[in-house]
């Protein structure tokens, strides 16, 4: 089958490999009819994810058509279509049992790894290095789902795949991260990072009844989508003073929640951002939190510091001293994505939200190469890419 | 997890001189074979040769590098009496159900990764069978301590290929929805010290093994089957 498959820094390739088969009891292989490149794929192809491995499978957003199933798993029937969540749950442990599922401590064949890295393992991801368990991705045409029987989600065939396809991720991992900030009637919420998980953040803080959301980015094209689509009032950080626009929008006070929709390859226009790209490009630090140190900076007194963004090392100038002396309180971590798909899919179902209103380039999976490129680069208003396995790939002259 | 105290005799001390120098090869190794990938990866590599020359200069780890390089604390010689390895892990099952299926020794070999085969022979006796450093090695264990649903604690008998005692003591946690268990073994080694320290180089620190082991065991009972990436093992 073809694959989407890691070569190395900003270079990943289409390449022949062979076809996943069954390999455990509980086991299902789909047939990949959509998937999307995600912003966090930009962190593997940026090089910033250790224990990658020359010809790993990428992609962690995908969906299909279940075409085999393993002798135990008695829930899934080959035909059903599912959207399958990228983080990967045993459904028995006591992490699972606590709905904690990111954390889940069976699903990481390669633990180790990332014990020694950080005392404990969370669950393993598909197409996201050796330390998460070196499954292979969903970026191919086919997939294996392990532990299949508690973790893709049947999905209806009146909704369109671009409809219900970033149930994989980006919905719910926005969704998870306003419901971090333990909205209240009333509240404003601050998003850092309009990109895809930016966008279901705003969308869901107004689901769960914030009165404002402020979003922050750069790019006009995902500022102008925040503001007319998600209905987020905006600001461009490389025109503005970011803090004092916060402070002065809420009245003195500060945001009751900020969002870090980010992570570790930062951009801003500070000096703090300039440092961090010195120490890293020296690899003296591992992480730029530039949105993050802003975040706790502009957060409310006794507010919330929300993080969907990945960082992954040690953080260098982290003001934990301003989060202590405001008494914030700081939630992150990968998406419980069991918990979050079903109620999401109903938000769906009724029509709230339409996820594919990100969706700016719908392309073959033989793109792949130039599709990383067009969104690490965000050029030609690069939002979200969506890969179909099957269609025909795009005539090079069309760019 | 407390470290048996070891015995300060003089293989002792000759040993951990060659821990030592072997420590600084492998860190000059690391430094060398790090630098010349001329990749993120050599670079982190190179980087955390650090701690290990540190030890192998000073005979400790750094103190920043405490909560990163434990193992040592978790596998003790103690001098002649062979090496112990201790270990504890808390499953989502019952008591009784995760020391019944302990209890039935032909279920270890199934998580176990070094062991071939156990037999049992009736009476308390059994038949292990393991992967040695060349060829099998095999000997015969007695269960010397028993009680249900609590402990199980076995000792190879004389004249066998390798001496081994062990004990797993079976408590409960979290107000009786846990079980958490507590595995001892000890044994001496073929090859003795030196096979410890080849076998720790060559990667194959006892107490990384029993770790991995006990995972598998937790796995098969909590999820029903051992996670894999692809078939055959994945590193």
């Amino acid at each position: 089958m073809k694959a989407v498959c890691y070569y190395g820094k900003a270079d990943v390739r289409v390449e022949n490999v062979a076809d996943p088969e069954i390999l455990n009891p509980r086991d299902a292989i789909v047939r990949v009819t959509a998937t999307a490149i995600c912003g966090s794929d930009l962190h593997i192809y940026g090089g910033y994810i250790p224990t990658m491995q020359k010809g790993d499978v990428l992609g962690h957003e995908f969906m299909g058509e279940v075409v085999d199933v393993g002798r135990g798993n008695t829930r899934l029937k080959i035909g059903d279509r599912v959207v399958v969540p990228f983080t990967i749950a045993c459904g028995h442990c006591f992490y699972c049992k606590e709905q904690l599922w990111a954390l889940c401590d069976n699903s990481n064949p390669n633990a180790w790894m990332a014990e020694k890295l950080y005392g404990y393992s969370a669950s393993g991801l598909f197409g996201y290095s050796h330390m998460y368990g070196g499954y292979p991705g969903g970026q191919a045409e086919y997939a294996r789902v392990p532990f299949a029987d508690v973790g893709p989600l049947r999905v209806p065939d009146s909704l369109s795949d671009e409809q219900v396809l970033f149930l994989s991720d980006i919905f719910p991992t926005g969704y998870m991260a306003a419901e971090n900030c333990q909205i209240k009637p009333g509240d404003t919420v601050a998003v850092w990072g309009c990109g895809p998980v930016g966008q279901f953040a705003i969308q869901s803080a107004f689901l769960l009844g914030a009165e404002r959301v402020i979003a922050i980015d750069r790019y006009p094209e995902r500022l102008s989508l925040a503001a007319s689509f998600s209905k987020a009032e905006v600001l461009d950080y490389s025109h503005v003073d970011v803090p004092d626009a916060l402070r002065e929008m809420t009245g003195g006070q500060g945001p009751d929640g900020c969002i870090d929709a980010v992570g570790l390859e930062s951009h801003g226009t500070t000096l703090d951002a300039w440092y961090d790209r010195a120490k890293t490009s020296m690899y003296l630090a591992t992480d730029r939190p530039h949105a993050l140190r802003q975040a706790i900076g502009a957060c409310r007194k006794g507010g919330t510091v929300s993080i969907p963004g990945v960082y992954g090392g040690w953080l260098d100038k982290f003001p934990l001293g301003a989060a202590f002396a405001k008494g914030l309180t700081l939630k992150m971590g990968q998406t419980h994505m069991h918990r979050y798909m079903p109620r999401l899919l109903q938000h769906i179902e009724r029509g709230d939200i339409d996820p594919s209103f990100i969706i700016t380039h719908r392309v073959a999976l033989e793109d792949a190469p130039e599709m990383y490129e067009t969104f690490r680069a965000k050029q030609d208003a690069c939002v979200k890419v969506v890969m179909k396995p099957g269609a025909a790939a795009r005539p090079a002259a069309a760019h | 997890m407390q470290a048996q105290a070891p015995e300060l005799d003089t293989f002792h001390d000759t040993q951990l001189e060659i821990e030592r120098w072997a420590g600084f090869a492998m860190a000059t190794a690391m430094v060398v074979f790090g630098l010349s990938r001329r990749s993120v990866p050599g670079v982190v590599l190179a980087a955390a040769a650090a701690p290990l020359a540190y030890r192998s200069l000073t005979g400790e780890w750094p103190g920043l590098a405490n909560g990163l390089a434990r193992a040592d604390t978790r596998v003790a010689l103690a001098g002649s009496r062979g090496i112990h390895v201790r270990e504890a892990i808390r499953l989502e099952r019952p008591r009784h159900e995760v020391y019944a299926f302990w209890r039935r020794l032909e279920n270890l070999p199934r998580f176990m990764e070094h062991l071939q085969s156990v037999t049992d022979l009736g009476g308390g006796r059994s038949h292990w069978v393991a992967t040695g450093p060349r060829t099998a090695v095999e000997w015969d264990a007695e269960i010397v301590n028993e009680v249900e649903d609590e402990v199980i604690g076995w000792k190879s008998v004389p004249g066998s290929d390798i001496a081994t005692a062990g004990s797993v003591r079976f408590s409960t946690a979290r107000q009786g929805r846990n079980t958490q268990m507590s595995v001892h073994l000890q044994y001496a080694a073929p090859g003795g010290g030196v096979g410890r320290l080849l076998a720790l180089l060559l990667g194959r620190d006892p107490a990384h093994m029993i770790r991995e082991d006990l995972r598998r065991f937790k796995q098969l009972l909590e999820a029903g089957e051992i996670p894999c990436a692809t078939r055959g093992v994945d590193a």
